[in-house]
């Protein structure tokens, strides 16, 4: 379809024929649209709208019903009422030094435990030796749900940062390590065999062959990961802290505070979704080769 | 043993001159320099005696004897688990045979040599490497000014930056193809590399493998399925059955071959009965494999 609109685009129509009513549409100067292509961007414009209906239906039934009065602020404040509290605390500076002190925290256990899931992923599934020695064991201790370990990383680390950064690496080790070693295991053995019969050195072979073949589940491993991190970073700051998105939430429950509480619960849906988003940048830019990753751009 | 680009001129001379075949050839492209004949460019003596190979306790090769004068392009055709492919793998080195020998002028084959390039059936493309990365794959830096020469003798130098997804499995193969024959190989295996393109695609690849080795002149040694391709390329159709070397039928058709050429047929039909009077589970005896004779019509796989 996007193509038949190009092909439109490029003939040109004199600017004589008259096309009413078309000024409000974006258009390069001297081209006229044809009755097919407004079709077009109006169905265009109508499915990227279509995902936003529910949820800005949502909140405007959310509004309506707490200034109607129907909700109690003590149970839901009104949208406009969160809305308000974000930007009251924005302006004071006090959110951003949670959220710097929250996405630290997330950030510093995922290089521990990533890169620690990531380096054990790639020993164990390019050495067999290390396999027969490690797998095993963590895949027995995998089964452990990390936030089982609470009590006892409290007992070890106390409930300051240790703690919190423990936990975090603890459960994004996980998924990382077992998508690595996955994907080196599913690395095709033609292309290996390939590589060998071209005279590839052996780290040759692992650059161009081997990591790159494992990649894309390396990535649905960190894709995986990142949202551990998340759920974690919650707990874990719910616990006990003295700073961070977990801590002016609690802090704000002592107080009554349902619109910061609310407020905090949309920064960490705000975060996840960027770490996802910045993922599949990711995925999009190292696996671009891939048919499936492939955008219309190409 | 590496050369930055593909000099061919030289080699036809010397192919005419050595392994006397009646190449009908012609002239090559004027502008690549004229180089002095050196061995470098010649194919490779290959040599096999009382070679056997064993899986366990299957005998997939048994005292297979094997000359391959240099600059000879010879087909190995069988059925399916014959022993073709692995006699293939011998020869490259992949896998050590169980007994005998394999020499390559005069030298014993013990692992995979620099001047020995294979072509896979699935063309082995790394996908997240573009085309011209591929073809470049394993020469020293700077390769790919030799990438993009060969690119173009297989007709692709427009794709250099694509991905090989993007390519048709034709495309895909000719690509395969660059990539073997940038290293310029003395002795070139081709392992059933056309088995999953369809009919066209192949008499063109097959039309493009004959010139590029009339070119250069390596020796090569193709399996196939394929009877009517064997004889279309070949200089020498071997039939393996049962890891033991059945036919050795010499192909005395001038090039480039054509396949209504009555001397085509009857040696393609030679083969096929002979493949034939073995039983095979692949043939329904319900329908003539081929009503009245026109054998060059026929395709034969199992």
């Amino acid at each position: 379809m996007t193509d038949s609109v190009r092909e439109l685009q490029v003939t040109p129509v004199p600017d004589t024929v008259d096309a009413p009513g078309l000024g409000f549409l974006p258009l390069a100067p001297g081209f006229s649209l044809p009755r097919l292509q407004i079709a077009a961007v109006l169905r265009d414009l109508g499915q990227r709208l279509l995902p936003w209906v529910l949820p800005v239906g949502l909140i405007a039934l959310w509004q309506i019903a707490s200034s109607q009065g129907w909700l109690s602020t003590r149970v839901l404040p009104a949208p406009s009422e969160v809305i308000k509290a974000a930007w009251t605390l924005s302006a004071s500076g006090e959110l951003w030094t949670h959220v710097k002190v929250s996405a630290g925290r997330a950030l510093a256990g995922l290089a521990v435990g990533g890169g620690l899931g990531l380096a054990f992923g790639l020993l164990t599934g390019s050495v067999k030796f290390f396999e027969t020695l490690l797998d095993s064991t963590i895949q027995m201790v995998r089964n452990i749900p990390a936030l089982a370990l609470i009590p006892l990383v409290i007992l070890w680390f106390g409930i300051d940062e240790t703690a919190k950064l423990f936990l975090i690496a603890v459960s994004v080790f996980f998924p990382i390590y077992i998508n690595t070693f996955h994907g080196i295991r599913n690395v095709d053995p033609g292309l290996i065999e390939m590589g060998r019969t071209y005279g590839l050195t052996r780290w040759q072979l692992y650059r161009e062959v081997i990591l790159p073949g494992a990649l894309s589940s390396i990535l649905v491993g960190l894709r995986f990961s990142l949202g551990l991190m998340w759920v974690i970073l919650i707990v874990a700051e719910t616990i006990s802290a003295q700073a961070g998105i977990g801590y002016l939430t609690m802090n704000a429950r002592e107080f009554l505070q349902t619109d910061v509480v609310l407020v905090g619960i949309l920064l960490y849906a705000l975060l996840g979704k960027l770490a996802d988003v910045f993922a599949r940048g990711l995925e999009r830019y190292w696996l671009r080769w891939h048919p499936g990753y492939q955008s219309a751009a190409a | 043993m590496l050369h930055p680009h593909i000099s061919f001129e030289s080699s036809q001379t010397y192919l005419a001159a050595e392994s006397g075949r009646d190449i009908v050839r012609d002239a090559g492209p004027d502008t690549l320099p004229q180089a002095p004949p050196s061995s470098q460019e010649r194919g490779v003596r290959l040599e096999i005696r009382g070679l056997s190979k064993r899986y366990g306790k299957r005998q997939v090769l048994q005292h297979t004897e094997l000359v391959i004068a240099p600059g000879e392009f010879v087909a190995i055709v069988g059925r399916s688990g014959c022993g073709k492919s692995t006699l293939l793998r011998l020869v490259a080195g992949l896998e050590a045979a169980t007994q005998g020998s394999i020499r390559l002028d005069g030298q014993d084959v013990s692992g995979l040599r620099e001047d020995t390039r294979i072509m896979f059936q699935d063309s082995r493309l790394l996908p997240w490497r573009r085309v011209i990365d591929n073809v470049a794959l394993g020469l020293p830096p700077g390769g790919h000014a030799a990438a993009a020469d060969v690119l173009a003798q297989v007709g692709l130098a427009d794709r250099q930056p694509d991905w090989p997804a993007r390519l048709s499995g034709g495309q895909r193969q000719r690509v395969s193809l660059a990539r073997a024959l940038v290293h310029n190989p003395r002795l070139l295996l081709l392992d059933e590399p056309l088995g999953a393109l369809d009919a066209l695609t192949r008499i063109e690849m097959h039309q493009l493998i004959e010139e590029l080795w009339q070119r250069s002149g390596f020796t090569a040694l193709l399996v196939t399925h394929d009877v009517q391709e064997a004889v279309a390329l070949a200089d020498r159709v071997i039939l393996i059955e049962d890891g033991r070397i059945a036919l050795d039928e010499r192909v005395r058709i001038s090039r480039p071959r054509e396949r209504s050429d009555p001397l085509f047929g009857q040696i393609e039909k030679k083969i096929l009965d002979r493949v034939l009077q073995q039983p095979g589970e692949a043939i329904s005896p319900s329908e003539p494999l081929w009503p009245n004779t026109p054998v060059h019509g026929v395709r034969w796989a199992v």
